[in-house]
């Protein structure tokens, strides 16, 4: 992209009144001096009106991004209850943090939640596309049906399926006692309450890789499945060997993707479960959220979540890696 | 993200989009099942079971729907029955008339807009004048920026979700608190290094000869953005304009620490204070559901009416929605 533009990216119109005023300066000063502000003019005109392009942006991400981020790690080593002036209190948060019984319960469980996620939800929207890209009829409609959920507010989602989960009158027993199987209190059970909010989590979320997959496949050559099957090679050799290789650079994002998601899960259980029965599906950033607004102690708090970002570093970096291309720009 | 970076490169040179287009247009007419397959008897049968098996499996996502309409029509005994009803004895249309008042909807529905337009009209005007600058006017150390931008996108916002409420609390310099106040959700979205990208890629697609020959009569650059770029990125902005829409619409967990205030909240904080757990006087259940079926009005409209630039821009992005 740089070839194709060879701008001189002077931007601002000159006004007329400076090069005399500036030519008054130069009589001042002496031979280098003069180089080096012209130089510095120059500069100037051609870069101005490129950073005033890029002011709103840069004050929004120094104000809304940047500093925050540096604020967490400074208000971790702090004590900060938002009443009282902070305090340098050292490793302090960390080891409360470490010692707090229900750091490792959480962890466990959005680790378990991450995994259950993997498992009800990676494959499903790969072999979903795969099955409607084939369709020559109701693409439309299957493309509606299954990404509806996604455009569902989070909070509508999450309460919909705590009706569904409901033990008496919900939606999901009433169908187990149609075919005689027994019901279950889904989102009472600690065994089932976390895999059951996998599920809602999975249902709001697959249609949008879905889109993806669907888009990916659009792009595997016709020709190399007609090479294929002159070969003579049959329709699981032909998925094998032509279109899962063709799509495997987006299946390897999207994993990274969707663990990098999955481990912030909080609305879910949060508004479904609140954290329980008994701790089950208490998640890190419910944790985050507790130390917050229930202790009020923002050093905790942030401790977290400076761990929680140093563990979503390792899947961001391997992330980057893959786009790293993308990173460079042009 | 990946098909993102094939579009942006593969609609750099117009050699290669051509390709490209080509390649669609073929696979449109043979994919995986060949259409010889589909002629034979048992490729048919086979065809059609699939294609039966896709139909019922609609009902994962369209059962929990009607569920949630047609519960909203049930009286408050019926919807507590044992075995439920799967269609209300007598369907109470009025449910959605007192939820409408009880829920406050004109009120929540007015601040949920506000939210999201607000959101539009702030992240559009950053986004885009910061892409501008990048792709087109190239400042110097535009790597650099381009680079403290975009690495933004490996960081997850919610690990830095407690610093921020302690940002906005008091913003630094100025020492405004910024929580019971619109922009205190305005102002933290419309950083966004993904719209930056998607606005970026798609202006790295207009020729530079267009702006330079604009400079060359004297444009000047906020002229060359506003008359040439920003007209001819109508389908780029749609998609950011809708995602932020949707984003905005979505949005829960920021809204519930920022604004306490009942009378700022969108939507889905309201309905999460009026129904929650944590609510005092919660809300009768066929109620609720009603509420919820207007909440999901807005967005599945949105959806239908633009499906196309949605499906694009969740090729284009990868991420969001």
């Amino acid at each position: 992209m740089e070839r194709s533009s060879p701008s001189p990216s002077s931007l601002l119109p000159q006004e007329p009144s400076r090069p005399r005023r500036d030519a008054r300066v130069e009589k001042s000063v002496s031979q280098g001096e003069r180089q080096a502000l012209r130089k510095a003019r120059l500069f100037f005109r051609r870069n101005l009106g490129g950073y005033l392009f890029l002011l709103p942006a840069l004050v929004i991400f120094a104000f809304f991004v940047w500093y925050p981020l540096v604020l967490g790690f400074t208000i971790s080593f702090q004590n900060v209850d938002m009443i009282n002036p902070a305090v340098w209190v050292g490793w302090t948060n960390y080891r409360r943090v470490f010692s707090d019984p229900l750091f490792g319960i959480a962890w466990r469980n959005t680790l378990a939640f991450t995994g259950y996620a993997l498992l009800f939800g990676y494959f499903v929207p790969i072999v979903l596309a795969l099955l409607i890209n084939e369709m020559r009829h109701g693409k439309g409609l299957f493309r509606l049906a299954f990404y509806l959920p996604v455009m569902l507010p989070p909070i509508v989602t999450a309460f919909l399926w705590l009706w569904l989960y409901n033990a008496d009158s919900g939606l999901i027993n009433a169908l187990l006692h149609v075919v005689h199987l027994p019901g279950g209190l889904w989102l009472e059970n600690q065994g089932t309450a976390l895999p059951a909010l996998v599920v809602v989590a999975t249902w709001g979320a697959a249609g949008s890789t879905m889109l993806i997959y669907l888009a990916a496949l659009q792009g595997v050559p016709a020709s190399l499945y007609e090479a294929a099957e002159i070969d003579g090679s049959n329709l699981w050799q032909r998925i094998w060997h032509v279109t899962l290789p063709t799509i495997r650079p987006i299946m390897l994002l999207l994993l990274v993707l969707q663990i990098i998601a999955t481990m912030q899960v909080f609305t879910e259980p949060f508004t479904i479960t609140g954290g329980g029965p008994a701790n089950a599906t208490m998640t890190v950033l419910i944790l985050i959220y507790n130390y917050t607004f229930q202790n009020a102690d923002f050093g905790e708090a942030s401790a977290l979540g400076v761990i929680l970002f140093l563990v979503l570093a390792v899947f961001a970096l391997i992330y980057m890696r893959m786009t790293s291309r993308l990173m460079q720009g042009d | 993200m990946a098909l993102f970076t094939q579009n942006a490169q593969s609609s750099a040179s117009g050699q290669k989009r051509q390709r490209s287009r080509r390649r669609v247009e073929e696979s449109s007419e043979r994919t995986l099942v060949s259409p010889l397959m589909l002629k034979r008897p048992a490729g048919r049968v086979i065809y059609w079971t699939v294609f039966a098996l896709l139909l019922v499996s609609t009902l994962i996502t369209f059962g929990p729907l009607y569920w949630m309409f047609s519960s909203a029509l049930k009286s408050s005994i019926e919807i507590f029955q044992s075995p439920p009803t799967f269609w209300p004895l007598h369907p109470a249309w009025n449910n959605y008339a007192s939820a409408w008042n009880v829920l406050q909807y004109p009120l929540y529905f007015g601040n949920t807009l506000i939210l999201a337009v607000g959101a539009v009209v702030l992240q559009l005007l950053v986004s885009a004048t910061a892409a501008f600058a990048l792709s087109k006017l190239r400042p110097a150390g535009k790597g650099i920026i381009q680079f403290v931008f975009f690495s933004t996108l490996m960081v997850p916002p919610v690990v830095y979700l407690i610093p921020q409420f302690v940002n906005i609390s008091d913003l630094p310099l100025i020492h405004v608190s910024l929580i019971n106040n619109w922009a205190g959700v305005w102002l933290p979205e419309a950083a966004s290094a993904l719209n930056i990208l998607i606005l970026k890629s798609f202006f790295d697609t207009i020729p530079t000869e267009l702006t330079d020959a604009a400079r060359l009569d004297g444009a000047n650059g906020w002229q060359m953005f506003s008359r040439i770029i920003l007209p001819l990125s109508r389908p780029a902005l749609a998609v950011v304009t809708i995602f932020t829409v949707v984003a905005s619409w979505k949005d829960f967990l920021w809204p519930l620490l920022v604004l306490s205030n009942p009378d700022l909240q969108p939507l889905s904080v309201a309905i999460f204070h009026e129904a929650g757990i944590n609510s005092n006087y919660p809300l009768p259940f066929n109620y609720l559901m009603a509420g919820l079926v207007l909440a999901s009005i807005p967005p599945i409209l949105l959806f239908l009416l633009f499906q196309r630039q949605i499906i694009r821009g969740v090729n284009l992005t990868g991420l969001k929605g």
